[in-house]
């Protein structure tokens, strides 16, 4: 079998002298999905940090299509086609929504035109600033910023926290097309266990920096004695932030 | 730069196409331009401050492709303007008086010297960026002076002896050599930056300056970006000095003093910052204002440019060319 295109061995992590991953491994085929679940705090946005090269890795190996990029700079997986939705967002405020897609295109599926397809409210606010948005729509320019660097894996962070339910429709199904329909990998974090859960084929639990469960994500939605134990409810995840 | 080719054949506008319509030549600009010749036949007896005004002019647009577009604070960019001064002052006193050429010399040096201090200035920010530009000025100056032996020190360089421009135009005394000369290279060079600032390079120093941490997640090296537009920069104000050293054949200590480099950045803040015409603009208005408040009352004229300064400042929102662009129909403002 080839090798998975994205694969982390034993992956030890951290900023500056203090260690947050803790012997990670973890392989996502071509069209691969993956939940990334558990309680604030455990290192869930550090991993993709690690993945896109932004922390020190102190121990471990991370490939992508075979290759070793521990010690890759992050623009450069970038360009290698791992694309990263951070957390905050952080859309270029005075940057116009068409501006803020343009600076990270290259060339590839996803231009302009596929974009706005993707999400028709970006091409109504083509022409306003970065910070004239709701948080949906700045959720959505993230996304759509990160896809016009045309990835072949998705890694997204909390990308539905804090928005209205009818946002997190659209995005969730957003997300869904480009996993089934555009073969794009995906690496999800979610404090909404289900959600994530329902959108992607396997899932890893962490715990303390450290893998505490991995398997497909259908048999970790019927085990909510699991969930519970590492994720905590899902009433109370939804309310922070991780 | 970063691979932008042509996206799959669609009627969509690709990338490329977007940052074309930018590109485009609006009436207001061409008017400007051909206004700026006027001098010529409407004040020929102000073409020396003309051709100083086109030099400022062209000192501020270097000032503002790091400060407006990438977001790099300088209080120290006269170094760059001083090496170019005695780089081309010197070439001419050593028996090479051809113009362009010494231009050339001027940019590669200060371009040079851009390129190993670009080094340290593209891993600071904030306040520790502009002590550093500022040291940095402080520390040439005082070279310069000690090295009074090269540089002539505090009485200048003298002896600078240019020959005829292009062969065919003598540096005369009224000064008509001297603005069309720099007015060209100001254009030159305005075109120059115009096409920086439009390009996907351009863009992603502006997306640079509004978040140096997120531009490596979406592929462009955020350090390797800046570094390139400092020595573009420093090569740009290299040429500015060297204008200047050519067209008045001497050089002072003064090209390269912090109250040059604290002057440009005043004019890019009058003007408006990363809109190109700002800091010309802010060349026009500073320089006039000097030469008429100069007139009336020599040691406070620096009153009323602080004055204004802190007005600008306050009541428009990006000097005044960005509180043009309120007033006028809605458009956006960063041609």
């Amino acid at each position: 079998m080839a090798d998975p295109l994205l694969s982390l061995k034993n992956v030890q992590a951290g900023y500056g002298e203090s260690i947050v991953l803790d012997g990670i491994s973890l392989d996502i085929e071509e069209d691969g999905s993956l939940s990334v679940l558990g309680r604030n705090g455990v290192g869930k946005s550090t991993l993709l940090l690690t993945i896109m090269g932004f922390t020190n890795v102190s121990a471990g190996t991370v490939t992508w299509r075979g290759k070793d990029i521990t010690g890759w700079l992050p623009h450069k997986r970038a360009r290698a086609g791992i694309g990263w939705v951070s957390q905050e967002r952080d859309i270029f405020p005075s940057l116009t929504v068409e501006e803020n897609l343009t600076v990270a295109a290259s060339p590839g599926r996803w231009d302009l035109k596929a974009v706005y397809d993707l999400f028709p409210r970006l091409a109504e606010r083509r022409t306003n600033m970065g910070n004239h948005l709701s948080g949906g729509e700045q959720q959505m320019l993230t996304i759509a910023r990160t896809l016009m660097t045309n990835p072949a894996i998705l890694l997204l962070d909390e990308p539905l926290e804090g928005l209205a339910p009818i946002v997190v429709e659209e995005l969730t199904a957003a997300i869904e097309r480009m996993n089934d329909q555009e073969k794009m990998a995906l690496v999800l974090v979610e404090q909404h266990a289900s959600v994530a859960l329902a959108l992607t084929e396997q899932a890893l639990v962490i715990e303390r920096g450290a893998a505490a469960w991995a398997g497909a994500s259908g048999d970790l939605v019927k085990d909510q004695a699991l969930i519970d134990r590492y994720i905590g409810l899902n009433l109370t995840g939804q309310a922070k932030a991780g | 730069m970063p691979a932008i080719r042509t996206t799959p054949a669609d009627t969509a506008p690709g990338p490329q196409a977007f940052l074309a319509a930018q590109t485009r030549w609006r009436l207001v600009e061409i008017l400007f331009w051909l206004a700026l010749l006027s001098p010529f036949f409407l004040l020929p007896t102000y073409l020396t401050l003309a051709s100083q005004i086109a030099i400022t002019a062209l000192f501020a647009l270097s000032v503002d492709l790091i400060l407006g577009y990438a977001g790099i604070i300088t209080l120290g960019h006269a170094l760059f303007f001083g090496i170019g001064a005695y780089t081309a002052g010197l070439v001419a006193k050593w028996g090479w008086g051809e113009a362009i050429s010494g231009l050339v010399l001027a940019a590669l040096a200060a371009g040079f010297v851009g390129y190993v201090t670009g080094f340290i200035i593209t891993r600071v920010h904030h306040l520790a960026l502009i002590m550093i530009t500022l040291g940095l000025g402080l520390v040439a100056v005082e070279a310069a002076n000690s090295a009074s032996w090269l540089t002539g020190g505090a009485d200048g360089l003298q002896g600078v002896r240019m020959w005829k421009l292009l062969g065919t135009f003598e540096f005369d005394l009224w000064g008509y050599s001297a603005y069309g000369y720099s007015l060209g290279a100001l254009f030159v060079f305005f075109l120059i930056s115009r096409r920086i600032v439009h390009s996907p390079f351009g863009l992603s120093l502006r997306g640079i300056r509004e978040n140096l941490d997120r531009m490596p997640a979406i592929g462009a090296p955020s350090r390797a970006r800046l570094h390139k537009i400092y020595v573009i920069s420093a090569a740009m104000a290299g040429v500015a000095g060297a204008l200047l050293a050519q067209t008045t054949e001497t050089v002072s200590l003064e090209t390269l003093g912090f109250q040059r480099s604290a002057d440009v950045v005043i004019m890019l803040i009058l003007g408006g910052t990363g809109r190109l015409y700002g800091g010309i603009v802010g060349a026009i208005i500073f320089m006039i204002a000097r030469d008429q408040l100069a007139d009336m009352n020599p040691q406070y004229w620096y009153f009323w440019i602080g004055l204004l300064l802190v007005a600008v400042v306050l009541f428009l929102s990006n000097g005044i060319l960005g509180g043009l662009d309120r007033l006028l129909p809605r458009r956006r403002g960063d041609a």
